[in-house]
């Protein structure tokens, strides 16, 4: 299948205690809005679920999203699942209130992408299309 | 070559790759179907289709669960769930969000959530949701829960696939005249009326219990201006002949999961009237049917379009477009012409 009839699948879920889920829902809405099938589990998901999630759904890409500053344990512990998995080809990005010194660690433990508040919802389609199907092609 | 053995033997990334595979209608995936055809054909594919928001999702949370746990010592079977949702008509992309629903069912490893996008099929399914089906099906689950798109009134493509068809309603949704249309309540083994401790259910099961009077005629009695009366059906005979399935209307919360364990009662019901009647073999032989119809119809074309000179069918076709020809002409110019052309 060529690249371009390929549909990228994209979960997005929200890890941990926090209840504030506009920006995971304007990520879901614009990342089908350029021709992603979206897959949304909602609040207040386990690193456990969300790998469960991942693998069912055969995704590319899960997205999560975090504004409860719980980043450090819960982001290490979704890799670490989907590799246990069998799934680490499956690229992860978070969003939300990460600080800026937490970033490389993060990037250290194999985070693909970190987006901030301001973040242009057109920078995260490019990057995941980047690393999706840039991959692929080359 | 996918791996169809690790499939069989419950391997479920290889599962979930597979299922990729067939949605994206791949040659590996078409060659995986074909493997694994042999293995179907024990599930019990149970579709449940309604309006959007009538609990769709939240009822096949609760039947699932209850599958999985039965009430006294029954054993639990084990459950796929294909959730179908809507593509954008204009980006191709979606959001599938049926899984917020099913919570309850996180961490057990004998249910298996699939979400897929319609990718532009009107009827209420994906192009490929028979595959996957036929997938889960192969790899031995035994219940297959296939939620339909929000279904308004004529997306009955679910009634094609599955044995057992739920049809669930909420009430205030529609009146008497809604419950006469023909279209998606026709379809329905079982009617559920979902969300029943809102007001207004007593309508709804009304409207229903009427429709299906209308369709199966039984005698009745009710009272006339304080008198009792006793109504014969129009039709001499009742019939109280068993090969005669009367869809049951089962109120349910499923939020709270009442009614749930009455309603696997009533599908559990179905599928041994549709053994003993016959009619359990006789679906399945119309969905093949249909199915080779369908491909014999794509490889048809796909061959003739192979064959035709090239351009052929593009000037055929500006013919057409500047009304020198009919359509009709223009298919016998194809399929005539289109050699000694």
């Amino acid at each position: 299948m060529s690249a371009s009839e390929r549909k990228i699948r994209v979960l997005i879920a929200k890890p941990g205690l926090d209840g504030h889920d506009r920006g995971a829902k304007v990520v879901a809405r614009a990342l089908r809005d350029a021709g992603m099938e979206v897959i949304y589990t909602g609040l207040r998901q386990t690193p456990e679920m969300i790998a469960e999630a991942a693998l069912q759904e055969d995704v590319d890409v899960v997205g999560l999203s975090i504004l409860s500053g719980a980043h450090m344990a819960l982001a290490p512990r979704v890799l670490e699942l989907l590799k246990a998995n069998g799934q680490e080809h499956v690229k992860v990005f978070i969003g939300g209130i990460i600080p800026d010194e937490d970033v490389p660690g993060l990037k250290a433990v194999g985070v693909s992408g970190v987006y901030g508040p301001g973040t242009l919802t057109d920078q995260i389609v490019a990057d995941i299309r980047q690393i999706v199907l840039g991959e692929e092609a080359a | 070559m996918f791996p169809v053995e690790d499939v069989l033997a419950g391997n479920r990334l290889a599962l979930a790759r597979l299922l990729t595979a067939i949605e994206n209608d791949t040659p590996a995936g078409r060659a995986a179907l074909s493997a694994l055809f042999p293995h179907a054909g024990r599930a019990h594919l149970i579709g449940v289709t309604g309006a959007p928001g009538t609990g769709k999702s939240s009822l096949v949370n609760r039947l699932a669960y209850h599958y999985r746990h039965p009430p006294d010592g029954e054993a639990p079977k084990t459950v796929a769930i294909v959730a179908v949702d809507p593509s954008s008509p204009f980006s191709g992309g979606a959001v599938l969000g049926d899984r917020v629903r099913m919570r309850d069912l996180t961490g057990d490893q004998g249910v298996f959530i699939r979400s897929m996008a319609s990718r532009g099929s009107l009827g209420g399914l994906a192009r490929m949701t028979a595959g996957v089906v036929q997938a889960f099906d192969a790899a031995g689950y035994e219940i297959v829960l296939i939620e339909t798109v929000g279904a308004g009134q004529a997306e009955v493509d679910i009634a094609r696939l599955a044995h057992t068809t739920l049809v669930v309603e909420a009430p205030g949704l529609g009146d008497d005249i809604q419950a006469i249309k023909a279209g998606i309540l026709e379809i329905a083994d079982i009617l559920v009326i979902n969300k029943a401790d809102r007001p207004g259910v007593e309508n709804t099961e009304r409207a229903l219990r009427n429709m299906l009077n209308l369709a199966h005629p039984l005698p009745r009695v009710y009272r006339h201006h304080g008198a009792l009366q006793e109504v014969l059906p129009a039709v001499a005979e009742a019939p109280a002949d068993e090969a005669i399935w009367i869809p049951p209307i089962q109120k349910t919360i499923a939020t709270r999961g009442d009614g749930v364990p009455e309603l696997a009662a009533e599908i559990a019901r179905h599928r041994t009237h549709l053994e003993a009647s016959g009619d359990w073999e006789r679906r399945w032989r119309a969905r093949l049917q249909r199915e080779l119809e369908d491909l014999l119809q794509d490889a048809l074309v796909h061959r003739w379009r192979r064959e035709i000179p090239p351009n052929y069918y593009e000037d055929v076709f500006s013919q057409l477009v500047q009304r020198q020809i009919s359509p009709r002409q223009a298919v016998d110019a194809l399929l005539n012409g289109g050699r000694e052309a």
